[in-house]
């Protein structure tokens, strides 16, 4: 096969070349810093005004639900960047047609797309416990955490993402992509702890790349601190990883056919 | 032995895997060529005849099916970013960055062959002369004309100074006047000594840029050599181009032939086409034989001639 690993060079040429179309507009950050904090005062507030307190967590609703908020802030910035962006550098600007014939090897152009993501995602996430900071509801130091979390949220998903974009057709499956985020967001514990679910369906819910994402913000930022986020680290480096090694391995299918 | 040659391909296949509904496909079916230092070597085919496939594997961009292949004395299974580190690429579709302007289109490029940035930075003030596009260097990709951004993306080619520059189908889809200003630049890196190699369905432009040339088709190379000896060895030194109303066409041709007029003839849907070394001779016949041309043209043959002869078929079209 003519893709062969990576350099640190050759990927670092290629997220230099994504900061530099990033920094021309700063609305992709502030866009994806709203819709986050809509859901925080909405919900956070609004609904736990009725809510009150979450049963064997003592903060106050908006504190328990801001982490999780912050995951999926995380998850979208890094998921979008390597679904919607991605396919539209392939398909729309064949960005990559003109990258394959550099020394820059498909290994190269998936790992240096995935860092990007990461990268890009940093800025929302950093923004929104700001956002969290300002409206009182860090509750403890360990929301410095969050942030190197917040970062493995988005390898996750960003790895995840390209796979997911290299079995896209058109842009119509984005509604698809849409009916599986839309559900996970809704059902991985964001708004309410997992013992609400009878006990059949907590595993399902376990399993949910993003419930794994919430228990590693979550937690620390509330001052808890358990063995249990090992896993949460390693299952979602497995998820990125996997993710990113499938979509190099495809890309390499598509883009050098 | 083969020290000196920049490429050799023996035969060469490229071989597309089937997909849902479509089965495999052979692009490139078995060919064999060169290329020596400072040479510029065109491909002449129509449309599908394999060039763009043959390019993609010379650039170590596609992998080849069968058949061995040497670029730089490289193979590009096992040492293509090696190897393209070393050529240039003007692919089909220019692919510029086109939320980029210019200048950062070929700093962004640079970097991907791990330039340093001011080596870069001296060499895009070249390049922008190069391209003449010093005026735009500041501009958005999206505001340039296609003949602009067509030179845009060969300087972005040279960047790496390259060994050897692939251009695949440098001025299709541009004005005569832009592919003047493209043709004016590809002579000046002939000049000084680029090796080249081009694809083209224009005679035109294989018969003023080429040294050598292989004529495709269907994945083949069916002739090779310089303009002259392919025009020379495949047909006559002229040409009679005779039209008459199209239905009657292949009637005179049958009796053209019974007159032995000229060396072969071809009947075109539009003309009939007579090779004759003596073009003016051959229409002082036609017109003793009592027939009347609607228009009667006497040329020098030229590649498309060539072509027409080698494969039955027209080049453009
Ligand atoms: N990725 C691909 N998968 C399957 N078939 C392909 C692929 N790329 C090209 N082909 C087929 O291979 C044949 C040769 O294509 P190629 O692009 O090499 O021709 P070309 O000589 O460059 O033509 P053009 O003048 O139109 O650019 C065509 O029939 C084309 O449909
Ligand atoms: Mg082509």
């Amino acid at each position: 096969m003519i893709a062969s690993g990576w350099t640190l060079r050759r990927t670092g040429s290629l997220v230099e070349r994504n900061a530099r179309i990033y920094r021309r507009s700063l609305s992709p950050v502030l866009a994806s810093l709203l819709e986050p904090v809509l859901y925080l005062v909405s919900i956070g507030f609004g609904v736990g005004r009725l809510v009150g307190k979450v049963p064997g967590i003592d903060v106050r609703y908006a504190a328990f639900v801001a982490p999780a908020i912050l995951a999926t802030t995380a998850m979208n910035a890094a998921f979008n960047q390597m679904t919607f962006v991605v396919f539209t550098r392939m398909k729309t600007d064949r960005t990559y047609d003109a990258i394959v014939p550099t020394p820059l090897s498909i290994a190269d152009i998936a790992l240096g797309e995935v860092v990007s993501a990461v990268l890009s995602s940093l800025l929302p996430s950093v923004g929104f416990v700001l956002v969290m900071l300002a409206l009182g509801l860090v509750v403890s130091p360990g929301i410095l955490l969050t942030i190197p979390a917040a970062l493995l949220v988005g390898y996750a998903f960003g790895g995840a993402g390209l796979a997911v974009t290299t079995y896209l057709r058109d842009f119509s499956d984005f509604q698809l992509i849409q009916l599986v985020m839309l559900p996970m967001f809704l059902f991985a514990t964001t708004f309410y702890p997992l013992s609400v679910y009878p006990g059949w369906a907590r595993p399902v819910v376990e399993i949910l790349p993003l419930y794994q994402s919430i228990q590693l913000l979550r937690e620390p930022a509330l001052g808890i601190f358990h063995w249990n986020i090992a896993v949460a680290v390693l299952y979602l480096a497995a998820v990125g990883s996997f993710g990113l090694a499938l979509a190099t391995r495809r890309l390499s299918r598509q883009l050098l056919a | 032995m083969s020290g000196r040659l920049l490429v050799e391909a023996r035969g060469l296949t490229k071989t597309y895997r089937a997909r849902k509904g479509v089965p495999p496909f052979r692009a490139v079916d078995g060919i064999d060529f060169e290329l020596g230092r400072g040479e510029v070597f065109g491909f002449l085919g129509p449309n599908g005849a394999g060039k763009s496939s043959t390019m993609r594997m010379l650039g170590a961009i596609s992998p080849v099916s069968t058949g061995t292949l040497r670029v730089l004395g490289m193979d590009p299974a096992h040492e293509g970013p090696e190897i393209r580190s070393r050529i240039g690429v003007v692919p089909q579709d220019d692919c510029l960055d086109r939320e980029l302007t210019v200048r950062e289109n070929l700093f962004v490029y640079g970097r991907y062959f791990g330039l340093a940035k001011n080596v870069i930075r001296d060499r895009i003030v070249g390049l922008l002369a190069f391209a003449q596009l010093e005026e735009k260097a500041d501009a958005q990709v999206e505001t340039l004309s296609g003949g602009m951004r067509r030179r845009l993306t060969i300087a972005r080619s040279l960047i790496n100074e390259p060994e050897i520059l692939l251009l695949d189908e440098p001025t299709t889809g541009l004005d005569p006047q832009a592919r003047h200003v493209l043709w004016d630049r590809l002579y000046r890196l002939k000049r000084d000594g680029v090796t080249l190699i081009i694809t083209t369905h224009y005679m035109d432009e294989a018969e003023q840029l080429c040294d050598r040339l292989a004529v495709m088709d269907a994945g083949r190379i069916v002739a090779e050599g310089s303009p002259r000896e392919l025009i020379d060895a495949h047909v006559t030194r002229e040409v009679l181009e005779l039209r008459f109303q199209p239905d009657v066409h292949a009637e005179v041709a049958e009796r053209l032939r019974a007159a032995e007029l000229g060396e072969r003839i071809e009947v075109l849907p539009d003309r009939v086409v007579v090779y004759a070394d003596d073009g003016e001779v051959a229409l002082v016949a036609v017109h003793e034989m009592s027939l009347s041309p609607i228009t009667a043209l006497v040329r020098r043959a030229t590649l498309e001639d060539v072509f027409l002869k080698l494969t039955g078929r027209s080049l453009v079209d």
